[in-house]
Formats: structure tokens, C-alpha cells, sequence
């Protein structure tokens, strides 16, 4: 069931469209603000309120890799693998991040508290290496400052 | 003409607007492709199909550019052998093979796969890439296919195919990049009536017939030959395939007069009723104590024979037997002593509507013409349900309008995916007038929801506003007359209109009211065309020989000059209520052939056991008047006998006849012809026995058909010699004339380079279009030419409630309603849980939930049932679902009462039956409604098909 704000909320982005489907990814984008992730049933309740078929909303909320269709932890570190924050040192940065949190990319810490995805390109190339995490930049990153970065982030 | 340089050779070329992947094969080269289809048209997503293209003579550099979508201009010069363009598409075979499993030899489509031979014609064979591939998890997509994603190519036939063309909506293609996967959401069933297209339109092994499975066979170990489809009135044209004696499986056979390229689920899945445990394959005998022991032929007919020369005999047809089997019934008891195998109203219904395609002035519609239609109203028929690929067609026949909308800005009209998006929601007019909600709501431009006789005046209404001088219906409420103005001027404003209705509707105002409309649009100069549907695959032929029907046999038993009944392919008890059924199995000797055990067979003296389509040859008749040849596939290894050949021998035995009245089919076809005019065109249906290509018959096994001295050795070390057809040009062997024959003969597509069933390419004119030769099937009904009948001018009177009854109309379903099919497993499985509709308001006053069971009587008969709710049938009528096994046969619509029954049933099943004739326990459990569960399996949060973890940033995978 979508909470009533998530409701609102798609009911909002419904009105700038002429189609409901045209709203989908808006609207994937509001269920993931609310529970970090879309799950199946809320697949399904998306579907429901644009009067789409489950597949349907599926297919675009799997096209876009920033939907998660997974559980993820509480804060979300996108890490950039592309090729300024490579030359800038980016590989081991993000050995280092999956060797501190014990995880490797593309998994959850066991208590929940940090995902870890490679991504390419955060468009921060000239101030590499960089990552994000949940919604801040974090930029010209050295293996000293990602210590006291983590700690932030509860 | 216009002239298109292939290698510097000049080509002579038809204008048009044409692709030039479609010219070259056309003009027969060998161009390999992967997403183009000729039903679905160019996307450009697989980059298959690339050639050069040089500016002119001295252009020696050529460009790459790909066939699908590029037009076709005159003076064109392009080479397909070009080094360049061979090396591209040698690559292009070479990475979408990157993740394909090389698992020909397990998978169901190796031998006729589009993806091997194209990838054979590029010259690609050797695998370079030596590393991981990505896998995926497969779904359970119902019986009808199997689903293994791991060989997909990315070509996204599949799903223009189902959602595009079929309108499905429950699969899609889901995730990116290198990591896409073609499904559903969650497992289950492909609910599109059309899902097992997929296995002829996807290249590859990903969707594979999943009723093949428990028993495999090669393409090239198959046995096949042309058939028609006997699962509905439309006719659409099949290749079924045998081996050991088993019917394996029905491919679409193209006819683009008929079906086109494609079939419906339960015409492509219901074959397996052939090889069905019930059937019966040995002549039956009742002995004095009631046994029935299996005799042979010649004792069985001697008995019959004894029957029927002393005894007053009555025949009642069949509208699922072929032409040739009604006719020698007719012939054996006589023809004022022959009736047919349907009730009364029913007959009189098919009659209508051959009276309508022979009086009229409007022509009766092919699925071809339905879907050339622009602009459509359906009157009174869930079409989807009775006649499917008629659903399928009109389907096509909205999309017009987007494909104008388009032209006008000038885009290709085979440019598939810019028509998508010039058009985006526009669809041509269709108007949908049914009792409840039919799955072709989706494209209607407005749907109608009333009781038969509304639907007709509404009917009736549209002719008015199109025509005054038509009949005026009284009393007509103002927005019901702003409707059917409404559906007038979309009709009108059609090019080619197209009226829908049918026998399923339920109400013989229907037609009237449909003809009326058609008449009219054609006053108003509108080439409009009537598409009428018809129960069964013969209901029409059958229609055209004279008799009554079942109440007419009925009446002329009960006045005593009737001491023996013969019952050609029919169960009674799907046609008459119990009792009436059981009256007429009481005459005296009851006689039956037929192909399944049935409660008909099981109260019968001696029952002879009847070919099916795959054992035998005849004619069908079509709901438009088409007469098509059906080719038996195998020789049955026990006492089958095509009924024509049963009735032959009986002729003679009972001293009707001197000698075999006909020896063949051709000799039958001749007798047929020679007795009504208006099958004066029958022999010329098909070839004739007689026909021989350079001499030779044509073969039904393949060249490399393999294991023929093998097979039977179990029995006897020697090689039979292969079994005679005296009815056909086709031979039961691999040696024959391996060309093309002509079109009704058929029985496989294959061509050198090309195993996979897109060799039809090479049977046809061009691409997409007729095939080289005669076109197979006769029409054998023409519109009146002239002035036009004066209109229908029987308004009914508006439906009228009644208090504490509810008029009961009959529920049509694609799984279960038809008598053969549903014997099928798949088709079985998938048949709904018989149910009683009610509207949804009078449910919630009388306080029933869904699924609450009530007590249903019409008539005697009196049964449980759960509740279903809708909230678009109106009240005062409700539905109950018509020919599931294991319900009894009402004589729908009839008013009924709904009760809630105060003592719970015992055990509390859902229907629990009074009134059904204890014979019913022949039937197999095989035929029993099952619980249809697929799609309602709870799925686990964030079980996601198909996508792995790669390289790429994708968490769809992070673990929990
Ligand atoms: S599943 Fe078959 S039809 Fe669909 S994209 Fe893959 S290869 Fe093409
Ligand atoms: S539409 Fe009718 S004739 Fe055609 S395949 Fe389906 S059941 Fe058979
Ligand atoms: S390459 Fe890392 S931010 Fe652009
Ligand atoms: S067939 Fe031309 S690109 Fe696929």
C-alpha cells in the first residue's frame, strides 16, 4: 500500500502529464524517496495508481539503475569507477571503502548501514576522485578524508 | 517497375513502399536478419541486415547501411556480397552470440532456428569469446510456454509481437545495457490469448511450445501435413506434426486470406485431445450383459449393418465433423432423415447468418479484410472468447489510423517504431457493444453494456442514424441515441467499415441488427463488410446441407418412425439439456462415432471409432463461407477410420448402395459437388489425389527424416512398406517431389539455408504477401449483387427486468468452452473455475461477496456456484459460462433464479450438480476444470527475474 503522502505526491506529478504512464518514473522516484527501495508490492501499488500493468512499471523502474529494486542500506555510497576518478586514483578508494566496511561492491553491510555501488561518472571529473553518498558530493577524495567521511553518515 | 542493381545485375522491382531488405528477399537472396518480421516491420534494433550501398556506377566505396531501413528507389545500386558488408554482419552475428549458451543440442528449437541458420548464412563458426556469459533465471510461464532467456538475442520480436500486435500487457522487457531480460513481472501465466506466437516469432530457443516437452521431436523427424484448426469457426490454417503415432504439434500455417501469419492459444495448444487417454480406438460392441467389448471393423459394420437394414434410422450430424462425414450420413439414412447436432436455435442462428452473407449486399469478411478495416463496431460478441484471431484482427484493424497519422508525416509505413511514435494513443474507431466486459475494451473507442435485446435495439439505432429509412426504434433513452449517433458517424467516417457480431451473442436480434448497419454504410456508399462468427468449425458447411436440428430429431422420435439414432462426432449432452439427451440415446440402437469417450458414446449399442483431423482428410467450412481442405497427418495404428470411410462401408453393408458409393475423397467430393450447386466448387479446394509433381507425390517427411527402418523393428525386422493415401497427393514417405507444392498442399516450410519456419519467405510471391500458386480454400458464398434487401424490421422491445429472476446468458472462454480443445492439459489448465456473473451493485443490495456460493436454477436444473462480480454486466442478467466439462448444458438465455442456499453443501464444493446424467463420469479427469492458480502464487519481495550482478552499477542484485 503507498502511504498517503507518497499518494499525494504521485497525484501532484499526475498533473503535469496528459498520460499517467508518463509519470512512472516520477513516481518510482517518490516510493524510493519514502523507503529507499521499490519493492515488488510497490511495483504493483505504482502500477495500480497509473493504471499500468505490473510489468509495465517494471520495465522502466529496472531500466533506470538508481531505482533500486532492492533493499539497500541506510545511506547509499555511489562510488565513481569511470575514467577521470580512475587516473585520480578511484581503484584503490574503492578497495579501501569495501575493505573498511567488509563489503564488497554491489553489497550491504551486515548491520545495514551502507551500500556500496560503483557508478560511472558523477560529473565531478575535474575535482576526482569522487563519490556521493545518499545526496552529497564528496570530491578530491584521499584515503585519509574517507575515514572521517564514513563516520557522518550514523 | 522500378530497377534495383544487386551486385551490378539489374533487378526489376515493383514500386512501392518497400524496405530493401524486403526486395532482397523477395528476389530470393539470402540477407540474414534478426528484428525485422514481415507482420511486425523494421525497428533497425539488431543491425542483421546490413548491405553497401554505392552513390552510383563509379562509387567503389560504398557505404554500410542497413536493408530494414532503407527504402527502395529506382536505379538503387547495393551489393550483398560485399567484403565489408559480409565481415559487419559476420560481427554483428558474433557479439549478439557473446551470451547465447551454444545449447542447440538441448534446446527445443535447434533444427529450425532462425538464429542458427542466419548464423550459419554469415559465416561466423568460430566462438572467439572465451569468458563469463551473463545468465539468467527463467519464469514459469504457464503451460502453453517455455521460457529459457539465457538464448535471447535481443531482437525484440518477442515483445513488439505481444504487446504491440497482440496488445498484451503483462510482458515486458525489463532491465538495460547488456543485461536485458524479456518476462512478465512475477511468474505465471502470459495471460494475451496469443502468447504461443512466440514460439514462432522468437529466433531463438527463448520461448519454446512447453506442450512439446513430454514429447520432443525434431523438426526433421516430423511427419506433417496441412491442416485447419477444428477448435473455432474461423478456420485458420495449420501444420501439424506426428511421430510414433502421436500428433506432437500444430504450427501456423500462412494463409494471408486467413490467419496470416499467426494462431490463437487454443487453436495452437488444444491438439493434445488427439492423443488423449479417452480416446476411443477400437469399434465397441454391447453385448447382452451390457459389456462392450472392442470387435474389428468388419464385425462392427456387419452389426450396424444388420441395425440399420431392418430399423428406421435417424442421422444426426455434427458440427465439428468435416463436410464429408455430414454428408455421408445424410447419404447412409437419408436426406429427410438427417438432423443436426445442435439445437434448434442454434441452426437457426448459422442459418441467419448464411442468409445475411447470400441475401445481403454486404460481403462477409475475411480475417484479412476484418483487419484491413478502419473503422469497426462490435455488436453483441465477446470476440475475443469465440472467435480469437478475429480479436487479433480488429486489433490490427485500430492501428490504421496511427499508421495514416504517420504517412501524412511522411514515415515509412513499415517503419514500425516511428508509426508507434507519430500515432502515440490515436486508434481508429471501435465501438464495443457486449453484455460485459470483453478483453477488447482496450482499444474501443466506447464500450456499450447491456441485456441481447438492448444490445440489438442499439443495433438497430446505429442503422437508423445512418440510415432513416431504416427502422426507427421506439423509446430509445436520449444518451443510448447519442451513442449510437456516435458510433454512426465513426463508422461513417471509415473508409472500410467493418460490423461485428455473431452466434455467441446469444439473442437472434443481433444479426438483424448487425445487417441492418452494414446495409446501411453501404447505402451511404461505404464498402462495408459483415464479419459474422460461428460456433464451430463446420457449423456453416454443415448448416448448408437441409435438416433441423436437434428438436427435430427429437420430434420425429417421439412420433414413433424412428427405432435407431446415429450420432456422427457429437456428444449430446453438450447440445440438450439431460433429459432431451437422454431421450434420444434411448431410442432403440444408438450408433456413435466419434473420436473421445463421452457420455453420448457411453450410452451407445455400437461405437465406431472416428478419425480426427490429424488422421483423416476432408473440408471445412468457415464462418465466412470458406471451404478448406484439412490433410490427414498419420495413419492411426488401430480401428480409426475417417466417419466418411465408417458411413461408406455401412452404405453398403445395409444394402443402401451396391457397391462403395465413393472408393476416395475425390470420389465423395464429386458426389457432394454433384448434389447441392453450392458446393459445386469443392474439388477445386485443393488438388486432387492425382496430382503429381514431375510425377511424384508429395512427401510428408522431411529428406532426412530419420529412424524409418528403426522404428517399427520391435515388431518385425522388415521395413513396411509406407501405407497408400488414396485420398491425396501427399505420400506417407520421405521420398516424393521435395519442391515447393502448391499452396493448400503445403506441409512444411524449409528451403536450403533455412530450417527455421521464416523458409516461408521462399514459398511466397514477396515477402508478406500471397504464395507462389493458387491460393488454397473456395469461397462458396457471394453477396447478393444489386438492389438491397429491405431492412431487418424486427425491433425487440426493450429488456425488461424481472423481480427475483435474472436472465441467464451464456460466458464464453477461449480455454474450455470448446469441446476438443478442452481436453487438452494446457488448455485445461488454463480454463476458468466455473462461476455465475452478477452485477456488481445487485450483488453488493443482496449481500454477496465474491466467491460466495449461490444456488443457480434454470429451468430443472439446479446448481452451486461461487459469485463473480462485475461491475459492467447489468442487472437483472447474469452469466454463466458456456461448454465447461463438467457443467450441465442450459439452453442459454433463459430466466433463472439465484438463490442463497441455506444448508451448506457437503464438502462444499463448487458446483454441485442435480441434474447431470450419471453417464458424465466417462470423462476423464483430464477434462475437469482445474484450479487455474498461476497468476495468484504470492511472489517474495524483491525476487527479481533474470538480472545479475555484472560489471555494471546496477543494486537491482545487492543482497538483502
Ligand atoms: S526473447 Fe526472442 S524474440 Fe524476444 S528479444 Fe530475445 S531473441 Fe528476440
Ligand atoms: S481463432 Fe479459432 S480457428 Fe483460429 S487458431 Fe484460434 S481456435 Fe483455431
Ligand atoms: S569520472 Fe568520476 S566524476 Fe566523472
Ligand atoms: S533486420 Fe535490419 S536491423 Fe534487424
Amino acid at each position: 500500500m503507498l502511504t498517503e503522502q507518497e499518494q499525494q505526491a504521485i497525484g501532484e506529478e499526475l498533473r503535469h502529464y496528459p498520460q499517467p504512464r508518463a509519470a512512472v518514473s516520477e513516481a518510482l522516484k517518490i516510493v524510493q524517496r519514502h523507503r529507499g527501495w521499490v519493492s515488488d508490492e510497490s511495483v504493483r501499488d505504482i502500477g495500480a495508481a497509473l493504471d499500468l500493468t505490473p510489468a509495465e512499471v517494471d520495465s522502466v523502474a529496472t531500466f533506470y539503475s538508481m531505482i533500486f529494486r532492492r533493499p539497500v542500506g541506510r545511506h547509499v555510497i555511489l562510488i565513481c569507477d569511470s575514467v577521470s576518478c580512475w587516473i585520480m586514483g578511484a581503484n584503490p578508494l574503492q578497495a579501501h571503502l569495501a575493505a573498511t566496511l567488509g563489503i564488497q561492491p554491489g553489497a550491504t553491510t551486515a548491520d545495514g548501514r551502507f551500500t556500496l555501488l560503483p557508478c560511472a561518472c558523477l560529473g565531478a571529473c575535474d575535482r576526482a576522485p569522487a563519490l556521493m553518498i545518499d545526496d552529497d558530493l564528496h570530491v578530491d577524495l584521499t584515503l585519509e578524508k574517507l575515514g572521517e567521511l564514513l563516520e557522518k553518515y550514523a | 517497375m522500378i530497377t534495383v542493381y544487386v551486385e551490378n545485375q539489374p533487378y526489376p522491382v515493383e514500386p512501392g513502399d518497400r524496405n530493401l531488405l524486403a526486395v532482397c528477399l523477395s528476389l530470393g537472396f539470402d540477407l540474414p536478419y534478426f528484428c525485422w518480421h514481415p507482420a511486425l516491420h523494421s525497428v533497425g534494433a539488431c543491425r542483421q541486415c546490413a548491405v553497401k550501398l554505392f552513390k552510383d556506377e563509379s562509387d567503389t566505396q560504398g557505404r554500410l547501411i542497413m536493408a530494414c531501413m532503407t527504402p527502395v528507389k529506382d536505379g538503387m545500386r547495393i551489393s550483398i556480397a560485399d567484403p565489408e558488408a559480409a565481415a559487419f554482419r559476420a560481427g554483428v552475428v558474433e557479439w549478439l552470440m557473446v551470451n547465447h549458451p551454444h545449447d542447440c543440442p538441448v534446446c527445443d528449437e535447434g533444427g529450425e532456428c532462425h538464429l542458427q541458420d542466419m548464423t550459419v548464412m554469415t559465416g561466423h563458426v568460430r566462438r572467439r569469446y572465451r569468458f563469463t556469459k551473463r545468465t539468467h533465471r527463467n519464469q514459469d510461464l504457464g503451460p502453453f510456454i517455455n521460457h529459457e532467456m539465457n538464448r535471447c538475442i535481443q531482437c525484440y520480436r518477442c515483445l513488439r509481437f505481444y504487446r504491440d500486435y497482440a496488445g498484451g500487457r503483462d510482458f515486458d522487457v525489463m532491465g538495460w545495457h547488456d543485461d536485458v531480460y524479456f518476462g512478465r513481472h512475477a511468474d505465471g501465466a502470459l495471460e494475451n490469448e496469443f502468447s504461443g506466437n512466440l514460439v514462432e516469432v522468437c529466433p531463438t530457443g527463448v520461448f519454446t511450445d512447453k506442450t512439446m516437452k513430454p514429447h520432443p521431436v525434431r523438426k526433421w523427424n516430423l511427419q506433417t501435413a496441412p491442416s485447419i484448426c477444428v477448435h473455432c469457426g474461423l478456420g485458420c490454417n495449420t501444420l501439424a506434426g506426428e511421430r510414433y503415432g502421436k500428433l506432437r504439434r500444430i504450427l501456423s500455417r500462412y494463409n494471408p486470406n486467413v490467419n496470416g501469419y499467426f494462431l490463437c492459444d487454443r487453436g495452437r495448444f488444444g491438439y493434445e485431445f488427439v492423443n488423449s487417454p479417452r480416446r476411443l480406438r477400437q469399434p465397441c460392441l454391447r453385448g447382452a450383459d451390457g459389456d462392450r467389448p472392442a470387435v474389428g471393423p468388419a464385425a462392427a459394420v456387419a452389426r450396424v449393418a444388420g441395425i440399420i437394414r431392418g430399423g428406421k434410422a435417424i442421422g444426426i450430424g455434427s458440427p465439428r465433423g468435416s463436410l464429408e462425414g455430414n454428408f455421408a450420413l445424410r447419404e447412409l439414412v437419408g436426406p429427410d432423415r438427417f438432423f443436426h447436432g445442435v439445437p434448434d436455435r442454434e441452426l437457426e442462428l448459422v442459418r441467419l447468418a448464411l442468409a445475411l452473407a447470400r441475401q445481403g449486399t454486404a460481403p462477409l469478411a475475411s480475417l484479412q479484410e476484418a483487419a484491413a478495416c478502419d473503422a469497426v463496431f462490435v455488436l453483441g460478441e465477446d470476440v475475443t472468447n469465440t472467435a480469437p484471431m478475429l480479436a487479433l484482427a480488429l486489433r490490427q484493424a485500430v492501428r490504421h489510423k496511427p499508421a495514416e497519422l504517420a504517412t501524412r508525416q511522411r514515415i515509412h509505413a513499415w517503419d514500425s517504431l516511428a508509426i508507434r511514435d507519430a500515432g502515440q494513443q490515436a486508434q481508429g474507431p471501435c465501438f464495443i457493444a457486449t453484455a460485459d466486459q470483453t478483453r477488447l475494451d482496450d482499444i474501443a473507442t466506447a464500450t456499450y453494456r447491456a441485456a441481447p435485446d438492448d444490445l440489438a435495439r442499439l443495433g438497430f439505432a446505429v442503422a437508423h442514424a445512418l440510415d432513416p429509412s431504416s427502422p426507427d426504434v421506439p423509446n430509445l433513452p436520449p444518451d443510448l441515441a447519442a451513442w449510437a449517433q456516435r458510433a454512426a458517424d465513426g463508422l461513417k467516417a471509415g473508409q472500410r467499415p467493418l460490423v461485428v457480431a455473431g452466434t455467441g451473442g446469444a439473442s437472434a436480434a443481433l444479426l438483424p441488427a448487425a445487417a441492418n448497419i452494414a446495409w446501411a454504410l453501404i447505402k451511404a456508399g461505404r464498402p462495408a463488410q459483415l464479419c459474422l462468427t460461428v460456433p464451430e468449425c463446420n457449423s456453416l458447411g454443415s448448416a448448408l446441407l437441409d435438416g433441423g436440428g436437434l428438436e427435430s430429431a427429437l420430434a420425429a422420435l417421439r412420433q414413433g418412425d424412428v427405432d435407431t439414432v446415429v450420432v456422427l462426432e457429437n456428444d449430446l449432452y453438450r447440445r440438450l439439456p439431460a433429459a432431451a439427451a437422454a431421450e434420444l440415446l434411448a431410442a432403440r440402437h444408438v450408433i456413435v462415432l466419434d473420436h473421445l469417450a463421452t457420455a453420448t458414446t457411453a450410452a451407445a449399442e455400437v461405437v465406431l471409432p472416428a478419425a480426427t483431423f490429424a488422421e483423416s482428410s476432408g473440408t471445412l467450412v468457415n464462418n465466412e463461407g470458406r471451404a478448406q481442405r484439412f490433410f490427414q497427418v498419420f495413419v492411426p495404428e488401430d480401428g480409426i477410420r475417417a466417419s466418411w470411410r465408417w458411413l461408406a462401408d455401412l452404405i453398403v453393408a445395409a444394402g443402401r448402395a451396391p457397391a462403395a458409393p465413393w472408393r476416395n475423397l475425390d470420389e465423395l467430393l464429386s458426389a457432394l459437388s454433384a448434389a447441392m450447386p453450392v458446393f459445386k466448387d469443392l474439388r477445386a479446394v485443393a488438388p486432387p489425389a492425382d496430382f503429381r509433381m514431375d510425377g511424384q507425390k508429395i512427401p510428408r517427411q522431411p529428406p532426412r527424416y530419420s529412424g524409418r527402418t528403426a522404428m517399427t523393428v520391435h515388431r518385425d525386422i522388415h521395413e513396411p512398406q509406407p501405407p497408400d493415401d488414396a485420398d491425396t497427393p501427399l505420400a506417407f514417405s520421405m521420398e516424393g517431389q521435395p519442391g515447393h507444392p502448391p499452396p493448400a498442399l503445403i506441409q512444411r516450410y524449409w528451403a536450403p539455408g533455412w530450417n527455421s519456419a521464416q523458409a516461408l519467405n521462399k514459398f511466397q510471391q514477396e515477402v508478406g504477401g500471397p504464395l507462389q500458386g493458387d491460393a488454397p480454400g473456395r469461397r462458396l458464398l457471394a453477396a447478393a449483387a444489386g438492389a438491397a434487401p429491405p431492412y431487418f424490421a424486427d425491433v425487440p422491445p426493450a429488456f425488461a427486468a424481472r423481480a427475483g429472476e435474472w436472465l441467464f446468458l451464456p460466458a464464453h472462454h477461449i480455454y474450455g468452452a470448446e469441446e476438443l480443445s478442452s481436453v487438452s492439459a494446457g488448455v485445461a489448465q488454463r480454463a476458468p473455475r466455473p462461476t455465475v456473473t452478477v452485477n456488481d451493485g445487485e450483488a453488493e443490495r443482496l449481500g454477496w461477496a465474491e466467491g460466495r456460493e449461490v444456488q443457480v436454477s434454470v429451468g430443472d436444473t439446479v446448481q452451486r456456484l461461487p459469485v463473480k462480480r462485475s461491475a459492467q454486466l447489468p442487472a437483472g442478467v447474469a452469466a454463466l459460462p458456456a461448454g465447461l466439462s463438467g457443467q450441465p448444458w442450459l439452453p442459454l438465455p433463459a430466466w433463472g433464479k439465484i438463490s442463497t442456499p441455506s444448508i451448506p453443501p457437503v464438502g462444499g464444493a463448487s458446483a454441485t450438480l442435480r441434474s447431470m446424467p450419471s453417464l458424465r463420469s466417462t470423462s476423464s479427469p483430464a477434462s475437469a476444470p482445474s484450479a487455474h492458480s498461476a497468476n495468484q502464487a504470492p511472489v517474495p519481495p524483491g525476487r527479481r527475474p533474470g538480472l545479475q550482478a555484472g560489471s555494471s552499477p546496477s543494486v537491482r542484485e545487492v543482497p538483502a
